[in-house]
């Protein structure tokens, strides 16, 4: 009986070592902002693939590109380009990276619905969220304060809108940080003078997205999924994948998953913006 | 059999013994953590990482504060001569520029040349100001490197602005978040004590027995609900009503967190003073009833002198966790981190600036420190308060 037992479970470990050997697997790390995409094409991945399983983790863009240099992720993702200093860390420690743009992501700046403003130029935009600008009647509409609503310091939206839209310039001091992407939605949607900005698939019917000029008011464009992919709405970004080229056999179907038509999809239905 | 039971009891012993020694340990290890990396702000650049700010060295300029920096930065000062050098237009160099300026083959495909291309144009550039690592430039840099004096404690505590991740060089100026979290913190002591207190009272010495069996558990239900909960009531419900009640242009307040705050340290403070409340003699209640006193006279003037140290334990693990709690303030009180002027007016409270920024702060780096720094503010606040009550209580045995 003792020895039945004992091959069985010499067995059972022979067979999980055998299988394990077969099943690929990696994790992915970095941006919260491209966090909740990648779970999405990793469980849509995995469940296509059986044998290949995912870890997908958040931290942030930053987070991400330095476990990518230190080796504790596979893939960084990540919601703004490798800056030129990390590429030189890259350089340094000699390893070959490979970029991918899997998605883009477009931000609306949101008012309340009662507001009568529109649209606003880049200018405007960066008097008002560093508090040049501090009445709605400086920029065409009614004599009311202006609230300034931001996302947290510690976010990757918040860099980019400061670095696209404010032009590098610090927010003002009496901008209203939030924890949250929902709480600037519902905050502007009960706050008459408020304007914040959000990623364009949370901007729902309970405010109102403004069209945003890049070229001191000739054009206005409307934030929309079609202009963003044409690349006419100015606040959009690309989403990226990095890896090491070392392991990019393992790395590549999933990649090539992600640019596909189904995965594209998936983009799409998330609400950031397709690339096709 | 003696033998094994006198085992037993040292063993008991050693194990009590341990435990207490452990707790302890852990607790001044935490202490010992918290302020050695706190105070190690203050030997800090504002300056993240291996950043150097440089300028050509014909600039008679020696030193720049963190705030010159920033205004540098943020375009609000252009020249020179407002740092007492000459009167010569200031031209920002990082990075970011040596991208735009030269092209990828002039840089090299490992950035070979780009040292040699940065030392040229700061050179060239008599009004330069650069900002690279050390390893950006060419060992035989022809400029001069710009020392960062380090955070002051100074700007630490008396400055207005909290700009931690304002590049190249941040801003930590706590003044606005200590303000802020007192602020929060004593609105909602001045709500939640006076409400407690009668409730308790109410509870313990007027509502019969059937009433009390419904309230009390209901009151202990406030203490189960997730803190996010209330945060997301205080945002949904709260800030809506301020807004319109007060007529203001946003309803997220510091009378808002301190409402909120209320509620929560509600359930600890009629808990507790009731459980005090109720161990007043019946001997003694009896003897002033019995010589003619009220019932109200009997609560005032024998029954809360009585329970005093219980009610004032009540309130100080209300304050405590007023003090201390993140997640509800961080949703209700807009987290501008500007010097309140009023309970109408946005503020950024210390624990939640701690919870928004901790996650993204490189570990070990400034921001970091910062933060850290923050948290021994905010333990010797809760410090002076059981300090204060302490006394109080010492106070009262003597009389």
């Amino acid at each position: 009986m003792k020895k039945y037992i004992l091959s069985t479970a010499v067995l059972l470990t022979l067979f999980s070592v055998f299988s394990y050997s077969q099943k690929i697997s990696f994790k992915i790390k970095g941006s919260d902002t491209v966090l909740p995409l990648s779970q999405l094409e990793a469980e849509q991945y995995m469940k296509n693939n059986s044998n290949t399983s995912i870890s997908v983790t958040g931290g942030g863009s930053g987070v991400g590109l330095s476990a990518l240099l230190s080796g504790t992720t596979d893939i960084a993702q990540s919601s703004r380009k490798m800056k030129i200093e990390e590429k030189q860390k890259m350089i340094d420690s000699g390893k070959a990276v490979k970029e991918v743009v899997i998605a883009k992501d477009a931000l609306s700046v949101i008012v309340n619905l009662g507001n009568k403003v529109s649209q606003l130029t880049r200018e405007q935009l960066e008097g008002i969220f560093t508090g040049k600008i501090s009445n709605w009647k400086e920029v065409g509409g009614e004599d009311l304060g202006i609230i300034v609503y931001s996302r947290e310091t510690s976010s990757g939206t918040y860099e980019f809108f400061k670095e696209h839209v404010l032009n590098k310039k610090n927010f003002a001091t009496s901008a209203l940080l939030m924890p949250a992407t929902g709480a600037i939605v519902q905050s502007v949607s009960q706050t008459k003078g408020a304007i914040g900005y959000v990623g364009l698939a949370y901007a729902d019917k309970s405010v109102k997205s403004l069209k945003v000029s890049y070229d001191k008011g000739v054009t206005f464009v409307d934030a929309n999924i079609a202009n963003a992919m044409n690349l006419t709405y100015p606040i959009t970004r690309p989403l990226y994948y990095y890896y090491l080229s070392s392991i990019e056999k393992t790395v590549k179907p999933f990649v090539d998953f992600i640019l596909s038509a189904e995965g594209q999809q998936i983009v799409r239905t998330e609400g950031y913006v397709p690339l096709k | 059999m003696k033998l094994f039971r006198k085992a037993v009891e040292k063993t008991t012993e050693s194990v009590l013994f341990l435990s207490s020694t452990v707790t302890t340990i852990a607790v001044l290890f935490i202490v010992y953590f918290l302020f050695s990396e706190g105070l190690g702000i203050f030997k800090s650049s504002p300056v993240e990482g291996t950043f150097i700010m440089v300028v050509n060295k014909v600039n008679p300029v020696v030193e720049l504060s963190a705030k010159e920096i920033k205004d540098i930065f943020n375009g609000d000062k252009t020249n020179w001569d407002q740092f007492g050098g000459k009167h010569d237009s200031i031209i920002l160099f990082t990075l970011t520029e040596v991208g735009d300026m030269f092209t990828e083959e002039e840089l090299g495909a490992n950035y070979e040349y780009m040292p040699s291309k940065i030392d040229s144009f700061i050179t060239a550039n008599p009004g330069v100001l650069g900002y690279f690592t050390k390893n950006n430039l060419p060992s035989d840099f022809q400029g001069k490197i710009l020392p960062i004096s380090n955070v002051s404690l100074k700007e630490f505590f008396l400055g207005r602005e909290w700009y931690p991740t304002s590049a190249p060089a941040a801003l930590y100026g706590t003044l606005p978040l200590v303000l802020g979290t007192l602020w929060v913190s004593i609105g909602a002591i001045l709500l939640a004590l006076p409400i407690g207190l009668i409730t308790s009272l109410y509870m313990a010495e007027i509502a019969n027995e059937k009433l009390r069996r419904i309230l009390k558990p209901l009151i202990e239900l406030l203490a189960g609900i997730p803190s996010v909960v209330y945060g997301f009531f205080g945002l949904v419900i709260l800030v809506p009503f301020i807004q319109k009640t007060f007529n203001l242009p946003v309803g997220e307040t510091a009378l808002a967190g301190s409402i909120i705050l209320a509620i929560m340290a509600l359930p600890t403070i009629i808990t507790i003073s009731e459980d005090a409340i109720r161990t007043t003699p019946v001997s003694l209640k009896e003897a002033s009833l019995a010589l003619g006193a009220t019932r109200w006279q009997t609560i005032v003037r024998v029954i809360l002198p009585y329970s005093r140290s219980g009610i004032i334990a009540a309130s100080i693990l209300g304050i405590g966790r007023a003090v201390g709690e993140t997640m509800a303030v961080l949703m209700v009180t807009g987290n501008a981190s500007v010097i309140p002027h009023s309970f109408l007016q946005p503020v950024r409270t210390i624990p939640a600036t701690i919870a928004a920024e901790l996650g993204e702060a490189p570990y070990g780096g400034v921001h970091f420190k910062a933060l850290f720094a923050l948290g021994i503010i905010l333990f010797l606040i809760t410090f002076t308060f059981n300090t204060l009550v302490e006394l109080a209580k010492a106070k009262k045995i003597k009389q």
